[in-house]
């Protein structure tokens, strides 16, 4: 695993350092005084984990946090507890030291920090379809917000201005647009197969030449979307 | 009487590692010095914000030195610097002559 330590003060990054070297697989690549080079430095090449004061001038360890877009583990250190509350607002905020952190304490981190590293994968892994499966969509229809669950939703259709959201026991009619449900909908479930359709992946019974059959529904495939269908297909 | 600063948090961290224990001891020679005139700058021209800012740094330096009272003094005088008053510069002042003569003999 490796890191980089960012302070402004030279002793702060010796003292982290120096703690990094004292637990097994961390190495320490570069260290910054300033959050601007490191995030040149980030955008460069990746790491596993920052080590990040708040208080620098100018440019600080908050500002840092909210620059990067895909950011790495970050641990933040501090001489005070002021921010601790709002840190763990950000999900790659992994912990919080508070100057002068003891040996035990970051050991207490890092394994915090190996943790968050271990649990990440699984987000492309099986929990994430589970959270797809049970997640759910509310639905603005005459002023009552009514929620569906996707895994209840099976066919979308353009209509003009509106869509109609088929499930299996009512269809409702939204004032919105195909483009806009899209956006709210998890990609593993749904799939866009015609410029008026998103069907329930999970949902299709079968599939002819130019259609596909979901309950008692027969919906075109168009084209160019027929190569997309066919790649998510478990073909035999 | 004013508590004195010591290097136990350093010599727990360095061990064995004479080489981490001098690093330590270069940096606060060349940092605090220049920390302090920039303190001092601050305060006697009455730029509060600027003076919480340093002291904020010094603060950290404080607790590395196992100066707890000094310390907790820096935190509620960076908080009233940050409310523009001055009032702890001569308490504080004589924490930084401290630390300035413990460093001269280490």
């Amino acid at each position: 695993m490796n890191c980089i330590v960012i302070d402004d003060e030279a002793m702060a990054r010796a003292i982290i350092t120096k703690l990094c070297g004292t637990v097994q697989d961390l190495d320490v690549i570069e260290e910054f005084d300033n959050a601007i080079d490191a995030i040149k430095f980030l955008n460069q090449r990746s790491v596993d984990v920052v080590y990040l004061d708040i208080h620098m001038p100018g440019f600080t360890g908050v500002d840092f946090v909210q620059t990067l877009k895909n950011p790495p583990k970050i641990v933040l250190t501090t001489s005070d507890t002021d921010f601790a509350i709002e840190a763990y607002e950000y999900e790659c905020i992994v912990d919080y030291l508070v100057k002068p952190v003891t040996q035990e304490r970051f050991e207490k981190s890092f394994q915090k920090v190996k943790n968050a590293i271990v649990q990440k994968p699984k987000v492309n892994g099986s929990e994430s379809q589970e959270t797809d499966l049970e997640g759910d969509l509310y639905i603005n229809i005459d002023r009552r917000l009514i929620k569906l669950k996707f895994n209840e939703i099976l066919v979308i259709e353009a209509k003009g201005d509106y869509i109609g959201v088929k499930t299996e026991k009512e269809e409702y009619r939204v004032h919105t647009t195909l483009k806009k449900i899209k956006e709210k909908l998890p990609e593993k479930l749904f799939l866009q197969i015609h410029r008026s359709f998103i069907i329930n992946f999970t949902k299709i019974i079968d599939i002819e030449d130019n259609s596909v059959l979901i309950e008692k529904n027969v919906i075109p495939i168009s084209r160019s979307n027929r190569p997309e269908l066919m790649r998510r297909l478990n073909l035999l | 009487m004013i508590e004195q600063p010591n290097l136990k948090y350093v010599d727990d961290l360095a061990g064995d590692d004479v080489a981490f224990r001098q690093q330590f001891i270069t940096i606060l020679k060349e940092e605090f010095p220049k920390e302090r005139e920039t303190y001092i700058d601050h305060v006697e021209n009455k730029r509060t914000k600027e003076t919480a800012a340093i002291v904020h740094k010094l603060k950290h330096k404080f607790n590395i030195l196992g100066m707890e009272e000094a310390y907790r003094l820096a935190v509620t005088y960076e908080k009233e610097l940050l409310e523009g008053q001055i009032t702890a510069d001569a308490k504080f002042k004589m924490i930084l002559d401290t630390i300035a003569g413990y460093i001269k003999n280490i």
